[in-house]
């Protein structure tokens, strides 16, 4: 007799290091990170917070259009992010833009993405791909570009994020089970934050975890604390080792949860969260815990903090003044990269546009 | 057609519950199925307090994966349910597509009868509430060439339920397209209780002389505006909302232009391969010799549904319609 299902399941238990009060539980465990690197992460775990909370009050202002809040998975997505090198691929969902902008997209694109402007797309010269919107697609693409590194040479890896409803779509065990097979170095971030809009993990399956999927797919799978930085960190690190010397990809599930509604669209998350839930949750913040446990090791104080918040601020300011200036897009730009070369209905199409705009 | 009494002013997505609610209620078969119907009522709310009233059971929170919530549902239809599935957005149906095009279309042709899928995917659809990428496609052309199901648009609350039930007690697959543009845009008397609104039933709202204009979901309003303002400069305007994609109401557009001589149409989607073409095709076929002058379409162009920066030069607005009325009568 093979192992029982529970045996199975049990062996995908959270890995956690840094624990709520910011001390270290699992020392052998510990990623080696440097103290500026340190640094560098809470910077950018502060900034991130700021950007969120900014752009939920932008988008309430009518300055921000779609907007996914991500406050609550900054350890998921930024640590996760900190362990990749610049010529990785990211294939984000459209809540991972902070991501993408710590891999080198400029804020005011990401303005220009959530005010539904192209121009907030054309990501020249940043390893990625545009936010997903059809939840999985990028799934089996991220088998395709990590493939495209290995038969390159390259020492890089594919990244892909996506929520735990995406774990259902047909999509991602194809595209896990392709990255394997083919061993190709993709990394799979599924960023569990307990809910799909509304619909509870525990309704979207059977299985008890998410990390456990990579068993059918033969891959490498691992659950960890999603608001825990160095949790996060040290099993995408490991991930891409393993991914660059041939050893194929892995499955990650992170523990996390969104503070915020879904998107800015008008979800009203009381309708399918408890208070108590929020507070739970609240409790766990990967912020708090980092802060702690870099203020014990006096890498970290409020003025430092406060620089940060100012910083990104101003930043987000004069990224939204970019914003504005950006030319306002027209039809006809937009059939003009249609094609390379546009067919005879579009050419028409185009005429007929270029007529109206030139009024 | 069962005679309703009393009404009661709705808007056009609280008439799509209450023909859910009103058919819950009626038929223990008929179950909801898709992505936050439940607990949560939709994301517009199309299903709001169903789950509470029917619950877990009978409207159902599925995994979110489109060709499972499909697939399952067609499973259910060919053993004796009635799955309704909500698709969050018509632009997320794509997963679902092989399941429908090589499937629920073909059950009943394939076991000649043996197994039938009476199953409703109802859709909201279209531009006009600035979402991202892809949640705004009016994809409708790409069901109305899929032989063995049927495509029903309604523009109003009343043809919204009364469709809906139709759609729900018809005995093979119907996608059902709810322009998401108009969900709230205003109130209309819907009857209580169980009415019908028959599918492949086009419906004149505005009767003319000089020009035939074929709409349906929310470019209906933007027509049906165009036809008020050519009134005023003494052009007499023929508005069909056509209700029905497929079947098309031949009857009525072979009517219309038979009368008019003139034809405008008005869709969202992109102009090529659109239904616009489709009923171009049937002019031509019952009305040839009718007509004074070549038939306009406005949609679309081909590209797909822009950013939504862009949608309010994409979708066909009040001005283009009455310019091509115009060419349509000074021809
Ligand atoms: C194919 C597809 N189906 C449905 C949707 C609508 N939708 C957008 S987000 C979402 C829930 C996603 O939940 P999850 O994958 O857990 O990610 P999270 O939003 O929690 O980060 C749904 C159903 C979509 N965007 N694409």
């Amino acid at each position: 007799m093979g192992k029982t299902l529970e045996q199975i399941e049990n062996q995908f238990d959270m890995v956690q290091i840094l624990n709520e009060n910011g001390e270290i539980v699992n020392e052998e465990a510990m990623p080696e990170l440097s103290d500026d690197e340190l640094k560098e992460l809470m910077h950018r775990m502060v900034y991130t917070r700021v950007l969120d909370q900014r752009s939920i009050s932008l988008n309430r202002q009518g300055r921000l259009g779609f907007y996914a809040p991500t406050a609550g998975q900054e350890a998921s997505q930024l640590a996760s992010h900190f362990a990749l090198d610049k010529e990785d691929w990211i294939l984000p969902g459209y809540r991972d833009v902070p991501q993408l902008i710590w891999h080198g997209l400029p804020l005011y694109k990401a303005f220009l993405f959530s005010r539904g402007h192209f121009v907030g797309n054309q990501m020249e010269g940043v390893n990625a791909l545009s936010p997903q919107i059809i939840i999985g697609a990028q799934i089996t693409q991220t088998a395709g570009v990590a493939l495209g590194l290995k038969k390159k040479g390259k020492n890089n890896v594919a990244i892909t994020y996506t929520g735990d409803g995406g774990a259902s779509q047909g999509d991602f065990y194809e595209g896990m089970n392709f990255a394997g097979a083919y061993k190709a170095p993709a990394i799979f971030v599924v960023q569990n934050n307990r809910f799909a809009i509304s619909v509870p993990v525990e309704k979207q399956s059977a299985a008890k975890t998410i990390a456990q999927k990579a068993v059918a797919a033969g891959i490498h799978g691992v659950r960890v604390d999603g608001m825990d930085v160095f949790a996060v960190y040290a099993a995408v690190k490991e991930a891409r080792d393993r991914a660059i010397n041939g050893e194929g990809p892995t499955l990650i599930e992170t523990m996390t949860y969104r503070y915020g509604p879904h998107t800015m669209a008008g979800d009203d998350p009381t309708r399918y969260r408890t208070e108590d839930l929020d507070n739970e949750w609240e409790k766990k913040d990967p912020i708090v815990r980092f802060r702690k446990y870099l203020e014990s090791k006096g890498l970290w104080s409020e003025e430092e903090e406060n620089k940060v918040v100012d910083q990104a601020k101003e930043e987000i300011k004069a990224a939204i003044k970019k914003a504005d200036e950006a030319p306002k897009q027209k039809v006809t730009d937009l059939i003009d990269i249609m094609y390379e070369e546009l067919p005879n209905n579009l050419r028409e199409q185009r005429e007929e546009y270029s007529a109206k705009e030139s009024k | 057609m069962t005679v309703a009494i009393n009404t009661k002013k709705m808007t056009l997505v609280q008439a799509v519950t209450d023909g859910l609610r009103t058919m819950l209620e009626e038929d223990e078969r008929v179950l909801l199925l898709g992505e936050d119907v439940g607990v949560n009522g939709g994301v517009f709310r199309a299903t709001d307090g169903l789950c509470e009233a029917f619950g877990e059971e009978r409207v159902i929170d599925t995994p979110l994966a489109e060709s499972g919530i499909v697939g399952t549902s067609i499973g259910l239809a060919m053993n004796g349910f009635i799955p309704i599935v909500e698709i969050q957005f018509l632009g997320f149906i794509y997963p679902a597509f092989n399941q429908i095009m090589t499937h629920a279309t073909r059950i009943r042709a394939r076991t000649k009868g043996r197994f039938t899928v009476p199953m409703v995917i109802r859709a909201p659809y279209g531009a006009g509430v600035r979402a991202p990428e892809i949640h705004s496609d009016s994809a409708e052309a790409l069901f109305t060439h899929m032989p063995g199901i049927k495509v029903v648009v309604p523009s109003n609350p009343y043809d919204a339920k009364g469709l809906l039930i139709a759609s729900i007690e018809d005995p093979d697959p119907v996608l059902f397209l709810e322009p998401m543009k108009i969900y709230r845009a205003g109130k209309g008397e819907v009857p209580e209780g169980k009415y019908t609104v028959e599918i492949g039933k086009g419906n004149r709202l505005k009767e003319g002389e000089d020009v035939s204009i074929f709409a349906w979901g929310a470019m209906v309003k933007v027509a049906m505006d165009a036809a008020e303002k050519m009134e005023e400069k003494g052009v007499s305007c023929d508005v069909i909302d056509l209700r029905t994609l497929y079947p098309l109401d031949k009857d009525i557009i072979a009517e219309t232009v038979q009368k008019t001589g003139r034809a405008v149409i008005v869709h969202e989607a992109p102009l090529s391969g659109g239904v616009g073409s489709d009923i171009v095709s049937l002019i031509n076929d019952t009305s040839f010799l009718y007509m004074r002058a070549p038939i306009e379409r406005v949609a679309g162009f081909d590209t797909p549904m822009p950013f939504f920066n862009l949608e309010d030069d994409y979708i066909p607005d009040s001005t283009r319609v009455q310019k091509a009325i115009e060419k349509a009568v000074s021809f």
